[in-house]
Formats: C-alpha cells, structure tokens, sequence
C-alpha cells in the first residue's frame, strides 16, 4: 500500500499536495483499493467555495459510494477534466493522474502526514 | 401429512432433528419469548385445490366483468386489446417466478427484455433513457416531482400542477410531500379544458421545481404541450409531462419531442388487465443529463468475460441498497413482471399496429363526438372545440353521478362521474373508447341516453 | 434455463430481412370512418410509426419470449436461496385463481354493486392478516415492502403530528435493508443508524443513549437480516413507547414466525407484510409484489383511503377520511396480487403456516450445520429461517462470496444474497424457504461444500466462474462507466 512521504492526508482518505497556495487533492491508494473500480466521478464546478472536512462531491464503483470531503478550505479552481472520461484514473494511478480537485488555500484544515496517515490504514484494515 | 406446499414430511423433520441434535422444534424457536407466541390463528383453511378454487370462483361470480355489457369506463384504466400472447408468456415460471436480475449470467432474459422495453418507451416518450418501471401512474407522478426538487437541489421547493393531472395523482401527490415540506400549487384548467398556460407559469414564478401537466388530460383534452415546455424552461423549472393512457403515444409523439425533461405515467393500456385498479405499470423517461437523478432501475449494455454481448443493471448506485437514506428512491420491487406483459404486448404490434391502433381509438371517439352532438336533448359535449384522444368529457340532463346510474340502469356502463373527485369542470360523465370499442356498444349508449333527456 | 443456447437471440429490433408489412398481430375492425390525423390533432404533436419496431409474426414474437425465458433461472428448477428474498415455491392454483374473468377484467371505478365480490376479498384477505399479524388494523393499499414502509413511517409522522409532536430522527439497526433509511427519509425523517451489538442484535445501551425525545420511531425487522430473533423486542418496544416513540417492524422476514408469534403482542405500531414474500405471491422478476401494513390501534386513524369496509352484510368503499394520510398510489391496491395471496392463506389453513415456519427455519438450521465450519459464520446467534455466512475462510485463497456464487451456477443453484446485511463483509446469506425436499437441500449443501474445496485447490476455477451459463461473467464495470441504456439504430452490436 503506497503512501507518498511528501503528502498530507485526512481521516477521510484524501492526499492533498501543496503548490504554492493551492491544493492538489485526490484520494489515496487505500480509499481506491477500499471503493473498487471508481466508474463515475462526481466533482464541483470550477469556482464554487469548499469548506474544510465538508463534502467536496462522490466517487462511485458499481457496488458502493463514498464521498469526497475537502481537506482545506477555499475556492475551486480546476478539476480533473478527464476523469469524466476516464474514471478509471483514479484506480490506476491515485497519486498522479487520478487527482480530483484543485483548491486555492483560504482555511486550513485538519491533515495528517504519511506516519500518522499510515498507522490509521493499519488500525482500519486490521 | 404435512402441507403439499411443504417440501419435508415429519419423518423428514425428525431426521433433521436428529442430525442436529435436538429433540423439538420447538428449541429452534426458544429466543422468541412466551409471550409474544401464537396459539392456532382463526383463519379458513387448509383447503385442497378443489375446493379452494370454487370458493375462488364464487367471489369472483360476484363481479361484473367488462366485456358482459358496453362500458365506457376510463378515467386512467382503459380496455384495449389483450392478446393471448401476453398471458403465455408471462406464465413461463422463468420470467414470474424469478427474482430482480441482480445475477446477470442467469437473467440474460429478463434484462434484455428491460433492454427492449427501455428502448421503445425512451423511443415513445421522446427522451433519451427510461427506467424498468415504478407502481403506477400516481406514484410515477409523485417520482416526477421528487426528482425535479433534487435535480434543482432542493432549493425550490413549489411544485405546479395542472387540476387537469388525474386528481387520484394530485391527491397521492400531496401525501407524498406533505412529509417533505414541498408546496404543490394546483392550476385550474381553462375554458377549453385545457391547462392555462400563463396561470401555470403565474403559479411558478421562480419558486417552481417544475410544471407537471397531463396529457392528454383528465378531461380527455390534448395539452398545447410546446408552451408549457417553454414556460415551464422560461422559469428555470422543469417540464414533466404525465401520460395516464398511454395507447395515445401511439399517434401522439412524447414530451421529448416538444423539450419536456420528464414524461412519465401509467402504461395499462399496453396489455395489462384493468385488475380492478392493479398491479398496473408507472413509466419514467427523462434526459441523459438528468439520469443520475433518476428514480428505479436501469439496465444496461456490456459484455461478459468472452466479449459477447450481454445486459445488467446499471448505475444502481443511485438506489437505496446501495445509497440508503440518500437513494434517489426507496422502491425496491418494481413492476417488471408488467413491464414484460407490456414489452410482449408492443412488440406483437409493431411500430405500426401501435400507430394503427392509436388511429383506431381517435377514430371512435372523434365518431362518438359527432354522435353526441347530434344527439342534444341536454347532452353535449364540455369542450367541443378542443382535441381530444379518445375520452370526452359529456355533459347531460343530470349530474354525473345521476347520468351513471340513469345509464346502468339500461345496461350501460356510461363513463366516469367527472366530479367524483371534484374538479372545476363542468358536471358529467367522463366516456371513454378504445379499439375494442364496437358499434354496437356505441348503439346501446345512443339508446341509454334516449332514456334519460 | 436452458444452459447455453446455441446462438445469442437479437434484440427484436435486429430482426431482419423486408421486415415491414410482415403480417402483425389484427385489430379489430374498425366500422366507422377513420380520421385524418392532422383534421383533428395539433399538427406539432402527431407522430410517425415507430420505425425501430418491425412487423413480427405472431410465431416470431413467441420465440423470441421463449428463447428469453430459457436464459432466466426459475425458481421451479432448483433452490433459490436468496436470503431475506423468501423464494418459496409459487402455487399455480394461484394463477389460475388471478386469471378468472371475474378478476381481471373489473374497472376500479365499476359501481360497488358490481364489484361485490373484489371487494369481499379485499376484506377476506385484511381480516385473515389481522389475525395472522394480532394488529389492530391494515391497509393493502402498497405495491411493494418499501411502499409499505413509507406508508408506515407516514402514518407515524400523522400519529405524532396529531399529537403536536415533531420528532425528527429514526432509529435503524446497521444491519436494516437500504430500503429502510431511504423510506424513512421519504417520510421526512433523519435516518440514525444504530450499531448492533455483539451478536448481530440491538445494542440495549446504544439505544437507551439514542432514544431521545427527538426521536420519532425505530425500525426494526424481525427477525433481522441475520436471521435472529431480537430477544429482547417487548423490552425494546417497552423502552421506545414509554418515551414517546413508536415501533415500526420490517416484516420482510415474517416467514420465520408465521403461525408461531404475533408481531402485535411485540409491541408494533406498524408491520409490513411483503405478500411476494410470505404468502407465496410470485416475485416476477422483479415485481410487482404487495406490501400490505398491519397497525396497532394507535394508528388506525391515519390508514390511506380509499378503505373497504363492511356495512350491513355489504362492502363500501370509503374515498376519504380528514385523518387519512390520503391515496398511496392509484384505486385500491395490487388487487391481482391480494387474489393470490389470499388463496395461500386458504390453501395453507393455520397449521399449514405454523409448519411453514417451521421448516423454513428447520431447513435453515441444517445448512448452518452442514456448512459451519467450512464457511465463516461470523454471528453465531440461534438462526430462525436464515443463515449468514461470510467469505473468510476462503480469502486465503483469493476467492470471494462473489467467486462462491458465480461458481454455484455452474453447479444448478441460485446464488445466496450478498449485499447485505452491511455489518457481515462478503456475506452469504442462506434462506432456503419451506419448499424444496429435504434432498434438494442436501444437494445445495454438497455443492457449496465443494465449493469450498475447489477454492482450496483450483481457485481459477472460482475466478472464471460462471463456466456453464448463457454468458460468461458480465461486466459491470464497463456498464456502469459507459451507460449504454437503450438500442441505437446502427449501432455495432
């Protein structure tokens, strides 16, 4: 189970890369390998406001949902255009290509980094 | 001896007890508390088949069926043509004693029949996509108007219908969303019997999920659907167009065509008995955009593992045993087994019987018309310059409900009180025709009404 | 079933050849004159035939119906264990009694006086349900469990509006059917989750802490999804009426009690009855079925309209009533469906049901003990009618509940239910019903031991399964990322 030393994560599955003030967010290769093969991706529209720990937007597999939740607060300015497409992105490669969103820092919120990210992984599959 | 509907006797019984080490039955029920315990139930019974079928029989010995005198009952349950077909094929135990296809691999033929049925019902509605069925008309009616309010997130909370809408939808409309906190404002129709357009659009204002007309109407009258569709777009609402007797699609193109994002309604008339009010077939079809929001189950095209064409549900993400408290819908059991009876049914007529037949029952009713307003004597016609299907709504001598019995008591099942519900339209019998409509039935009303001038 | 035919049948949009003026299915004639369309319809609104749906001979349309059937399971060709489904055996005497003219072909807006005898057994039926249930009161009205379920959870809503009461919240077990929350939130509730206790059953304390002023009902289904007995429902009852909440019961599982206990000495103010589980109506492929909703008198008032009811030795129809929650649906109700339901009740007689249960949960208990200890049995509270199983002996080799059940085709079974219970991870729940012959569970019991070995020693066999069927394992996946919901003229097939 892949869990990149440079991210930070939240309780709730997602990895969030800072670049410059803005925040790459994604879910992490435990939250893919948990949903199954993601068919349907539902993202917010460019522009619209994300608040820290609140629901961002879902992911579906055949069998299951799970939602999105927003690790920082602030505006949306890009989403992953190609997950419409290609959903599977987000199965193949979580860290890279199957990122989800992109927001512009306004509110921190509460994050882990890749040890603490890595002991909750170990005490939910256990 | 134990029951024949019991696969195990009692020396049966006693060898499993014996394997699993217990001495009664009754220690398999031992966490079922003393008190909450059964003693015989009075109920009839058990009766052999003999016997069981005669008692069957006698109740059924007390009803009138249609077909033993001329009726003209319709107001949302229509008579048309039941092909033996139909029936044969439902009886097959692999279509009526099989479960929802959630296995694939053994439900090859249930789903391509959904597969088939989506098809032509998205094709007849004007739509791109239509689910594997609701209940009935009223309970698709209310799905209509649930999904408009999420589609447009809950943040209009007014739902505008026409009173022209069958009033047993209305009223089952309010049940549901009296719950829910969602405002139904109901629109008189007009002098023509059919919906006014600008007081339905007045109604909506921007507070309206949508606007919800029948068509053709509870009146029996064709709605001006292009305007309503823009009105209802105009205001940011949804368009839903909902079809109570749905043999008008035959000549009628759907909703779709005029740029509705919903129709739906009851498909009776495609080969399912009246059944004194069930079950019947509620059908849904919306646009792909909106398909996420969509009530039911969908079945789609894929593949299996060798790269055959094959069908399964789909999308189900969207219902309850999957999304629970925030499912699209809470049904569960649909009405596939109708949804079946409907697709032998129009695919036994084809694309033209289907036309065909919608030329057949317009060809009755616009004779029936004429007949009644040269008739007079007190009868006519509410709205004689509007277009209609094949149901008139006719004004005679007395109330409806008078003019009913008046008929009956010649031997004339004359139609539907138009008020039984109320309703701000004219006092009267609502008539209805089909194909199976024959003159001779037309004759005994002609010389029923003779009676009551 | 027929295992794999030899062609894959069309669409019947694919029949091809000079696939128009074939002869079709005839009306009858029409002796008036026929119309110009575009005289007496609004020009923008008339339609062209449906090009897509070709002029079929009678013979045509029969085969491909027939050829369909054949790639269906029946529940007539071997056991059908899907758990909380109650895939009993479906009585013909049944059909026949559905089809009667006197049945069929009766208008829900006849004149009561001839309807008399629909309108009897509408009564019959409400009556032997009373009883069957020991509930005060009952509407047929709902087409299916979860329509009974809103039904239900509206009428509570009604009950403690009337009593200037407005609880938002609804208790529901972690092992409830999804049809529960989602009905739950239909009815304008907030659906609260309950985690179960150790065992599978209702967490005491839990509920005690979540049992609040604020909460207007639990749901419960009994027996549960596990197919145990909750043992405590009086005290549980007892707790939620005593604080002012009201007890809805999922009787999807009444099966397992039939004849043998009474949801109402329970303490429910509101059951359903799923008719297409119970009482032997079939389940069509997927409907319809019916979900009649026994009350307690606290809720009599608030039943839907239209309502039967006896008046002088005759049946009336009440059409409405200022404390109704109003018209579920359209007219009465399933009314085929209650005609062959009634009939089971008849047939059956009251021993009849006391025996269903009986074996329903005798046959349950031999598979628990045949197939412990090859599979995980992850709760091992006493079983009633069902039993859950789970995949985790077999994880070891790879294979999962879904390896089991697509293997199981192969071997003539219909898979066991999967999705839920949600607190059993790669459940296998078992619910032979009363029907089959003690041999065909026995068989059934075999094939998932073997099974079980094959997982051990040739596990592709499991990956690859289904080997035998129609079509090999479906892709859902691919459905579900590229919807293709409906034919397309020229579409590559």
């Amino acid at each position: 189970m892949s869990v990149p030393k440079d991210l930070r994560y939240t309780k709730t599955h997602e990895w969030m890369r800072r670049e410059g003030d803005v925040a790459v967010v994604g879910i992490t290769h435990y939250a893919q390998d948990q949903l199954g093969e993601v068919v349907y991706v539902e993202l917010p529209e460019v522009g619209a406001q994300a608040a820290a720990g609140e629901e961002l937007g879902t992911l579906e597999s055949v069998k299951a949902v799970s939602e999105l939740y927003a690790p920082v607060g602030g505006e949306v300015v890009e989403v992953n255009e190609h997950l419409s497409d290609a959903p599977n992105l987000v199965n193949d490669d979580p860290f890279g290509e199957g990122w989800l969103v992109k927001i512009k820092i306004a509110e921190e919120g509460e994050t882990l980094d890749a040890a603490a990210y890595e002991k909750l992984v170990a005490e939910e599959s256990a | 001896m134990m029951h024949r509907w019991i696969g195990a006797g009692p020396e049966d019984r006693r060898d499993i007890l014996s394997e699993l080490g217990i001495d009664s039955i009754e220690e398999l029920f031992a966490t079922i508390p003393p008190g909450v315990r059964a003693d015989s139930l009075e109920v009839p019974g058990p009766l052999d088949e003999t016997t069981l079928l005669g008692r069957l029989e006698e109740l059924a010995s007390k009803n009138t069926p249609l077909g033993t005198l001329p009726s003209f009952l319709g107001a949302g349950v229509y008579r048309h043509i039941e092909p033996t077909v139909v029936d044969t094929v439902l009886q097959r135990a692999e279509f009526f004693t099989s479960y929802t296809p959630y296995q694939p691999e053994i439900s090859q033929g249930t789903l391509q029949t959904i597969f088939e049925y989506q098809t032509i019902i998205s094709r007849l509605a004007g739509l791109d996509v239509a689910n594997a069925s609701l209940y009935d008309g009223a309970t698709a009616t209310v799905e209509a108007a649930l999904m408009a309010h999420r589609v447009l997130r809950g943040k209009r909370n007014r739902v505008v219908v026409s009173e022209a809408v069958h009033p047993v939808y209305r009223q089952v409309l309010g049940t549901y969303t009296s719950a829910l906190g969602i405002e139904v404002v109901t629109v008189p129709v007009g002098q023509d019997g059919r919906s006014d357009v600008e007081r339905l659009a007045e109604a909506a204002g921007d507070a309206a999920c949508c606007i919800i007309v029948q068509s053709p109407n509870f009146v029996g009258i064709i709605e001006d659907l292009p305007a309503v569709a823009e009105a209802a777009h105009g205001l940011g609402a949804l368009a839903v167009q909902v079809v109570a007797e749905a043999a008008s699609l035959g000549v009628l193109k759907g909703g779709g065509a005029h740029g509705f994002d919903i129709v739906c309604g009851e498909a009776q008339a495609f080969g399912i008995p009246a059944g004194f009010g069930g079950p019947h077939l509620g059908f849904f079809a919306t646009t792909k955009k909106l398909v996420r929001q969509m009530p039911g189950r969908l079945v789609g095209q894929t593949v299996d593992a060798k790269g055959q064409r094959a069908f399964c549900l789909t999308l189900a993400t969207r219902e309850q045993h999957i999304r629970r408290a925030k499912a699209t819908s809470n049904i569960c059991s649909n009405h596939g087994l109708m949804l079946l009876a409907a697709t032998v049914w129009l695919e036994l007529l084809g694309g033209n019987g289907l036309f065909e037949l919608g030329q057949a029952n317009l060809a009755r009713a616009i004779d029936l018309k004429s007949r009644i307003e040269k008739f007079g004597h007190g009868w006519t016609l509410a709205y004689p310059g509007s277009p209609v299907f094949n149901e008139l709504l006719v004004v005679g001598p007395a109330s409806g409900q008078e003019l009913q019995q008046k008929l009956l008591d010649r031997g004339v099942l004359g139609g539907v009180p138009s008020r039984l519900w109320g309703g701000s339209w004219p006092d009267g019998l609502l008539v209805a025709v089909t194909e199976r409509t024959t003159s001779d039935d037309v004759a005994a009303l002609i010389d029923a009404m003779e009676a009551v001038k | 079933m027929k295992h794999r035919p030899l062609r894959e049948e069309p669409l019947i949009f694919e029949h091809n050849g000079n696939r128009y003026n074939r002869g079709r299915f005839a009306l009858p004639p029409l002796d008036v004159h026929n119309v110009d369309l575009n005289a007496v319809l609004p020009e923008n609104q008339i339609r062209q035939p449906l090009r897509d749906l070709p002029d079929l001979g009678e013979l045509d349309v029969v085969e491909h119906f027939h050829r369909l059937s054949q790639m269906n399971f029946a529940v007539d060709e071997g056991l059908y264990p899907l758990g909380s489904c109650t895939m009993k055996y479906n009585p013909r005497v049944n059909e026949a009694a559905a089809r009667l003219k006197g049945f069929t072909s009766i208008h829900p807006l006849q004149p009561e006086s001839q309807v008399q005898g629909a309108l009897r057994l509408i009564w019959e039926l409400a009556e032997a349900l009373k009883t069957i249930t020991g509930m005060a009161g009952i509407t047929l009205q709902p087409a299916a469990g979860a329509h009974g379920e809103l039904t239900g959870m509206l009428m509570i809503r009604k009950a403690l509006e009337m009593r200037g009461e407005h609880r938002r919240q609804v208790l529901i077990p972690d092992s409830a059917h999804g049809t529960n929350p989602a009905s739950a939130t239909f009815a304008g509730f907030e659906a609260v989750e309950i985690a179960s206790a150790a065992d599978g059953t209702v967490d005491m304390d839990a509920l005690d802490r979540m049992m609040t002023a604020d909460v207007a009902a639990i749901m419960l289904t009994v027996p549960n999804t596990l197919g145990v007995f909750e043992p405590r429902i009086v005290e549980i009852a007892k707790l939620v009426h005593d604080r002012g909440g009201l007890v809805y019961m999922d009787g999807a599982n009444l099966n397992a009690f039939l004849g043998k206990a009474l949801p109402g000495a329970m303490g429910a103010d509101a059951l359903h009855i799923n008719l297409h589980k119970t009482f032997s109506t079939p389940h069509g492929g997927g409907g319809p079925g019916a979900g009649a909703v026994a009350v307690s008198e606290a809720l009599v008032p608030y039943l839907p309209v239209p309502r039967v009811v006896r008046r002088d030795g005759r049946f009336v129809v009440q059409w409405d009533d200022p404390s109704s929650i109003g018209p579920m649906r359209g007219f009465y109700a399933n009314f085929l469906i209650l005609v062959r339901a009634l009939a089971y009740i008849w047939g059956l007689g009251p021993e009849g049901m006391a025996e269903t249960a009986e074996t329903a949960v005798l046959y349950a208990n031999l598979v628990r003990h045949r197939l412990s200890g090859t599979y995980h049995l992850k709760y091992d509270a006493p079983s009633l009618h069902e039993v859950v199983f789970d995949d985790s002996y077999q994880h070891a080799h790879g294979v999962t509940n879904v390896d089991i059940s697509k293997r199981l085709l192969d071997y003539g079974f219909h898979p066991p239910t999967m999705s839920f219970p949600l607190i059993v991870h790669g459940a296998l729940m078992i619910e032979p019903t009363e029907s089959p012959s003690p041999e065909e569970v026995a068989s059934f019991c075999e094939a998932m031991l073997s099974i079980a070995k094959e997982a051990a020693e040739a596990p592709e066999l499991l990956h690859d399964a289904p080997h035998e069927t129609p079509v090999g394992r479906v892709d859902e996946v691919e459905a579900a990322r590229h919807p293709r919901l409906r034919w397309e003229a020229g579409e590559a097939t």
